[in-house]
């Protein structure tokens, strides 16, 4: 197999995707910590719920948040990208369409401005 | 349910209030999660009773468990060795429910450190340890731990002597990773709540260390 | 089925998709340091397809193996979990 002289280990740089960051130079580890919202932890009770159910995997929980690239990873909050996630994979699972979930989410946006007045009364 | 009982009252695993964010504005992603959650329901693929339910069991899962199974471990040399052989299977054993969970013990000694990574995402023993803290899923911990762990475990406070031996474990695919830290001396005849007060939750990841006694 | 003890060289390709081998390990050798069993394919679980089981093992590799000159303490140790089709065993 030829190697690249400039990327002797590997042929391709471009192949090595973004998440798979082990041996990069960074700065300092941050030590910054915040409590979990109830969102969030209701976005986890979604995904081992729905993990539970079947619908999907952990892996296919993954490949969601890999494939939604770098920009996702810097830009969205942790809970943020899962909830995409879990999303996507409902979506492939067929548990429920689009239409269904488009629909939803402007009847609660409609509710309320905030989380709290959001839901379901 | 503007307020309904999770909110305000309640304290989090770290024992902080959990965050006020009912009032903020609505972003995209919260009105994604509660149309699916919704949609869910409706479908009746599961209850409100149900999430709330999964909510608790998480809330439950904190760095305590893992101390007790940490102490257990320095107490008893039969539980130890079970500990080591098959973390799994020891921690249900005592009664935690760890779910599907497949958990490795690595035992820290006077010349051995551990400490657990996960480069390709942020794979953690949730289920014993509760939720992973924030640095744990960051881009700095991921990617430096596995080529400069001294430096990364120096900036926690971890200076670890040259002659012990750092061994880093990349969690890279079903097994969950839990540190047994060294007992610390001093705490001979000690009982096990009392030496389960001296385990950190990173005492458990390896960036940290059981806390001196007295 | 590889002993703990054995000597294995991580296979070097790049396919995309959901991966659990990363990248700073491929190509490099390294010792079993235990077989953990078989458990299913991630690259099919990934995507909902039948996911074939595959043996498991957790390889060690000395971080001199891993990063050469730039190693901080060559002989501190990196442990990974690595499934069957990604050790090249007529390599090592």
């Amino acid at each position: 197999m030829s190697k690249s002289p400039d990327h002797p280990e590997h042929d391709f740089p471009e192949a090595r995707r973004w998440h798979d960051m082990g041996g990069d130079a960074a700065g300092p580890v941050p030590n910054d910590q915040h409590d979990f919202a109830l969102w969030e932890k209701r976005v986890d009770a979604l995904m081992i719920l729905g993990s539970a159910r079947g619908h999907f995997t952990v892996d296919g929980l993954r490949r969601c948040l890999e494939d939604m690239g770098e920009k996702a990873f810097e830009e969205m909050t942790y809970y943020e990208r899962w909830v995409a996630s879990v999303n996507q994979n409902f979506i492939e699972a067929g548990v429920y369409t689009l239409e269904e979930l488009g629909a939803k989410m402007e009847e609660v946006k409609a509710r309320g401005d905030t989380y709290g007045a959001a839901q379901n009364a | 349910m503007p307020h309904d009982h999770y909110d305000h009252h309640h304290l989090s695993p770290s024992g902080h209030p959990y965050r006020e964010d009912n009032d903020a504005p609505l972003s995209y992603w919260q009105t994604m999660e509660i149309a699916i959650r919704e949609i869910m329901i409706e479908k009746g693929e599961f209850t409100a009773a149900e999430v709330n339910a999964q909510i608790e069991a998480m809330d439950a899962r904190n760095p305590t468990n893992g101390a007790k199974v940490v102490a257990r471990a320095w107490d008893e040399p039969s539980f130890k060795a079970a500990l080591l052989a098959d973390g799994s299977k020891a921690t249900r054993e005592m009664g935690f429910d760890i779910g599907p969970m497949n958990l490795v013990a690595v035992e820290n000694t006077e010349d051995t450190h551990n400490v657990i990574v996960c480069t390709l995402c942020s794979c953690y023993p949730r289920n014993l340890l509760g939720l992973p803290p924030d640095w744990y899923k960051t881009r700095e911990y991921r990617s430096r731990t596995v080529k400069e762990p001294r430096k990364v475990l120096a900036e926690f406070g971890v200076d670890l002597p040259e002659a012990t031996t750092c061994r880093v474990h990349d969690s890279t695919a079903d097994m969950r990773y839990i540190v047994l830290p060294a007992r610390p001396a001093g705490t001979e005849g000690w009982s096990q709540e009392q030496l389960a007060e001296l385990v950190t939750r990173d005492s458990m990841i390896g960036t940290g260390l059981p806390k001196v006694p007295g | 089925m590889l002993e703990a003890g054995a000597q294995v060289r991580i296979r070097d390709m790049s396919p995309p998709g959901h991966i659990r081998t990363p990248h700073y390990l491929r190509g490099k050798t390294g010792v079993i340091e235990r077989a953990l069993g078989p458990y299913e394919n991630p690259e099919q679980r990934a995507y909902c397809l039948p996911a074939p089981e595959k043996q498991l093992y957790r390889v060690r590799f000395s971080m001199r193996e891993l990063w050469g000159d730039e190693a901080e303490t060559p002989d501190d140790t990196l442990d990974a979990e690595i499934y069957e089709h990604w050790i090249d065993t007529h390599a090592a």
